[in-house]
C-alpha cells in the first residue's frame, strides 16, 4: 500500500452489540483530501469515524488509518487522529478558553496557538471566559472546533461540524478544513445534503452500513 | 435492535448444554453426594464436646473450599481475558459462571458456619478474621456479578469486570491481614473456644474429602453448563451477523439517491 | 509526567469554579459527624469511637467525590478526547487520584477540626506527626482506590448505587488502619503510639498496591467499544 493513503478499509463490517453499523465497507482516502461522508440518520456515517479514530474495534474486514492496522492495535491511531463527534467532549464547568488550553496543555500546544485558535473561531473575550454549559450550542461546537485547531492532527475527522453553527462560522469552517488539507491533513467530515464545505472534490455516500456511491462531487464548488 | 438477533435461527440439536463430560460429572457428583449425605447424618459419630452439630461441618467446609476454588477460577479466567485479543469474551463466560456459583457457595458457607457458630459459641457471628475476610469478599463478589448484570457493551462489561475479580483477589490478603491485626489488639476472652479444630477419626475425614469431592463435581458441572448456556447465547449472535449484514446492506433509506 | 499534572489541574479548576466540595460535600460530611454523635449518644462513647466516626465520614464523602469527578468526564464524552489525545491512561489515574488527594485532604482536614471542637478529641506533642502521618497515607490510599473504582462504574447504569457497593468492602483494611492509628494519635488508652505506627506502615503497603493496580488497570477500563 502506499505511504500517501490515510485511509483504507476493505470489507468493513463493525457490529456494535449485534447491530452491524457497518456491513462491509471498502474506500480508500489519499493524504491531503478532503471527503464528505453523506448519509441519512443511521447509515453508519458515525460509526465509521469512530471506527478510523480508534475508538470502536473493527470486527470483520480489514483497516489501516494513518499507516496503523486497526486489527492488531486500535489505540496506536490515536496520536494521528483528531476527532470531533456528535458530543463536544467540553467541560461544561470550565471556560471555553480553560477547555482549549487543556487540549493544548495534552497535546504540547502553546498559549499563542490557543488564542489564535479562538480568535479564528470568532471566540471573543467575552464568550471565552464563560463556562463551556452556559454557552449557546453554536458557540459550543466552535469551542470544540478551536480545542480541534489545535491538536494539529494528520487525520481530521468531524461528525456533522456544520452543525449549529451561524453563515459566518461555516464560512471560517470551511476555510479552516480546506488550509488543514493544504496542510497536508486529511478531512473527512459527515454532512446531510445541504452542508457540505464549498469545493469538496469527493463525496462517499453511505446507506445501510454500505457505500452507496463514491463521486467527484460538483456541489458546493460554486459557492 | 430486536429484529436483527431475532432473525438468528439455532438449529434444535446445537441448544443442549450437555456432553458425556457433564453426565459423568454429574452422575458422580450424586453418587458422592449420596455417600456424604449418609455418611455425614448416620456413619460418623458425634463430637464429645460438640455433640450432632458438627456434622455441619461436612457442608460447611466443603463449600466455603468451593467458594474458594470458584474465585480462583474466576480470577484466572480474568486474566486470560484481559490479557489475551481473541476469545476474550469465551473466557469472560467462564469467569462468570464460576463467580456466580462462587457467590452460591459462600452463601451457604457463612449460612452454615453462622448455625454452627449458634450451636457451638451461642451467637451467630463473630469478629473473628477468617469469618469478617469472608464476608467482606462474599460482599465484593455480589458487587461483581451485579456489574456482571449491568445491560452495556460485552467487551467493556468483560473487561471491567475482570478487573473487579482481579482486585477480589488482590483483596483477600490485604483484607485477611489488617483484620487479623485488629483482632489481635484486643485481648479477646476466648469465646472462640472451641474453635472449631475437631478431632476426627479415619471415617470423618475420609467423608469431609468426599464432601470437598463432591461439591467440586456439582461446581465443574454448574459451571460447565452455565458457561455453555451463556456460550449459546452468543452463538445465537454470531450466527445472526451474517444474517444481520444482509439485512442491513438490504436497507435503503430512500432518503439518499 | 507534565500530562497527570494537567489533568490535576483541569479538575481542581473545575472544583474551583463549582465548589461543590465547599457547598455540597463538607456540609454532608460536617453533617455525617453530629449524626454519629446523635445516634450514640453518649460522650464518652463518641470520644471513644471518635477516630473511626472520621474516617466513616471520609469514606462516605470520599464516594460522593469520586462520582462526581467521573461523572464530568463522562457527561459530553471529555473521556474521548483525552483518549483521542492519546493520553497514557496510567497518566490519566494518578492526574486524578491527585486532584481527589487534594480535595480529600481539605476535608478531612476539616473533619479532624471537627472532631476536635464537637467531640472533644485532644491531639499534643510527638502525637501531631503520627497525625498528620495517618492522614497524608489514608488520603492516598482513598484517592488510589477511588479512581480505580470511579473508572470501574464510569459512565454505568446505577453506577451511584455500584460504586460504594464494589468500592466500601476494598476500603475495609483502609478504614480499620486509619481509624486505629488516628485513636492512636488521639492519645487513646487502648491503643499505643507504637501500634499506631504500624497501621501507619500497613497504610503505605495498601497504598503502594492500589496505586500499582490502578496504573496497570486504568488501560483496560478506559477503551471505549460503542
Amino acid at each position: 500500500m502506499a505511504s500517501d493513503t490515510t485511509i483504507h478499509l476493505s470489507n468493513v463490517v463493525v457490529a456494535l452489540g449485534g447491530f452491524p453499523a457497518l456491513a462491509g465497507v471498502t474506500f480508500g482516502v489519499g493524504r491531503g483530501e478532503l471527503v464528505a461522508l453523506r448519509g441519512a440518520n443511521g447509515t453508519g456515517k458515525s460509526t465509521l469515524l469512530r471506527l478510523c479514530a480508534g475508538l470502536v474495534p473493527l470486527t470483520r474486514g480489514a483497516a489501516v488509518v494513518a499507516g496503523v492496522d486497526l486489527l492488531v492495535n486500535r489505540v496506536a491511531v490515536r496520536p494521528h487522529v483528531g476527532l470531533l463527534g456528535h458530543r463536544n467532549g467540553l467541560y461544561g464547568d470550565l471556560t471555553a478558553k480553560q477547555n482549549v488550553q487543556f487540549v493544548a496543555d495534552l497535546v504540547g500546544a502553546t498559549a499563542s496557538d490557543v488564542s489564535s485558535a479562538l480568535e479564528r473561531l470568532g471566540i471573543d473575550q467575552r464568550v471565552a471566559s464563560t463556562s463551556a454549559s452556559l454557552l449557546s450550542a453554536g458557540q459550543r461546537r466552535r469551542t470544540a472546533l478551536a480545542a480541534l485547531v489545535v491538536r494539529r492532527a494528520q487525520l481530521w475527522l468531524l461528525d456533522e461540524p456544520h452543525a449549529g453553527l451561524d453563515a459566518a462560522a461555516r464560512r471560517e469552517l470551511d476555510v479552516i478544513l480546506r488550509d488543514a488539507t493544504a496542510s497536508g491533513a486529511t478531512v473527512l467530515y459527515t454532512t446531510h445534503e445541504i452542508d457540505q464545505v464549498a469545493g469538496t472534490p469527493r463525496t462517499i455516500t453511505l446507506d445501510g452500513g454500505c457505500v452507496a456511491s463514491d463521486v467527484a462531487s460538483t456541489i458546493g464548488s460554486a459557492r | 435492535m430486536s429484529i436483527y438477533t431475532a432473525t438468528a435461527a439455532v438449529p434444535g440439536a446445537a441448544a443442549r448444554t450437555g456432553t458425556r463430560t457433564t453426565r459423568v460429572i454429574g452422575v458422580l457428583a450424586l453418587v458422592t453426594t449420596a455417600f456424604v449425605v449418609v455418611s455425614a447424618f448416620f456413619l460418623t459419630p458425634a463430637d464429645s464436646v460438640q455433640g450432632d452439630s458438627v456434622r455441619i461441618m461436612y457442608a460447611h467446609v466443603p463449600t466455603a473450599w468451593v467458594a474458594y476454588l470458584a474465585f480462583i477460577t474466576t480470577a484466572v479466567a480474568s486474566g486470560f481475558s484481559l490479557a489475551r485479543r481473541h476469545r476474550t469474551l469465551g473466557f469472560d463466560r467462564v469467569a462468570g459462571a464460576s463467580g456466580e456459583v462462587g457467590v452460591l457457595f459462600m452463601a451457604m458457607t457463612l449460612l452454615t458456619g453462622s448455625l454452627w457458630g449458634r450451636l457451638t459459641w451461642g451467637t451467630f457471628w463473630q469478629w473473628d478474621p477468617r469469618l469478617t475476610t469472608t464476608l467482606f469478599l462474599f460482599i465484593t463478589y455480589v458487587g461483581y456479578l451485579a456489574v456482571r448484570r449491568i445491560d452495556t457493551d460485552p467487551r467493556q462489561r468483560a473487561r471491567r469486570s475482570a478487573v473487579i475479580a482481579l482486585l477480589a483477589v488482590l483483596e483477600i490478603p490485604l483484607v485477611h491481614f489488617s483484620v487479623v491485626l485488629w483482632r489481635s489488639l484486643h485481648q479477646e476472652a476466648s469465646v472462640l473456644s472451641p474453635d472449631g479444630d475437631v478431632r476426627l477419626d479415619d471415617l470423618m475425614l475420609f467423608t469431609l474429602f468426599a464432601g470437598v469431592a463432591a461439591f467440586t463435581l456439582i461446581f465443574a458441572w454448574l459451571v460447565i453448563h452455565r458457561q455453555r448456556l451463556t456460550a449459546l447465547a452468543d452463538i445465537r449472535q454470531t450466527v445472526g451477523l451474517d444474517a444481520a449484514i444482509a439485512l442491513r446492506r438490504s436497507e435503503t433509506s430512500g432518503v439518499v439517491k | 509526567m507534565n500530562v497527570a499534572l494537567s489533568i490535576a489541574r483541569k479538575d481542581l479548576q473545575i472544583e474551583w469554579r463549582t465548589r461543590m466540595l465547599l457547598a455540597r460535600v463538607v456540609p454532608f460530611a460536617l453533617l455525617v459527624m453530629v449524626l454519629f454523635a446523635v445516634a450514640l449518644d453518649s460522650e464518652p462513647l463518641v470520644l471513644r469511637a471518635a477516630a473511626g466516626l472520621v474516617w466513616l465520614a471520609m469514606l462516605f464523602s470520599t464516594m460522593l467525590v469520586v462520582q462526581r469527578a467521573f461523572d464530568i468526564e463522562t457527561a459530553d464524552a471529555a473521556i474521548d478526547t483525552l483518549l483521542a489525545c492519546a493520553v497514557h491512561p496510567a497518566r490519566v489515574f494518578f492526574g486524578k487520584a491527585l486532584a481527589l488527594f487534594v480535595q480529600l485532604f481539605a476535608l478531612v482536614v476539616v473533619l479532624v477540626t471537627a472532631a476536635i471542637v464537637l467531640y472533644g478529641v485532644t491531639v499534643s506533642g510527638s502525637r501531631v506527626v503520627l497525625l498528620v502521618t495517618v492522614v497524608i497515607s489514608a488520603t492516598s490510599g482513598l484517592a488510589l482506590v477511588g479512581t480505580l473504582y470511579g473508572a470501574v462504574v464510569a459512565n454505568m447504569n446505577g453506577r451511584d448505587s455500584l460504586l460504594p457497593l464494589l468500592a466500601l468492602p476494598v476500603l475495609a483494611p483502609l478504614l480499620i488502619g486509619a481509624s486505629r492509628a488516628t485513636e492512636a494519635a488521639f492519645g487513646s488508652q487502648t491503643i499505643d503510639m507504637a501500634n499506631g505506627w504500624a497501621w501507619v506502615g500497613l497504610l503505605g503497603v495498601y497504598g503502594i498496591v492500589f496505586g500499582a493496580a490502578g496504573s496497570a488497570a486504568f488501560s483496560p477500563l478506559t477503551e471505549s467499544d460503542s
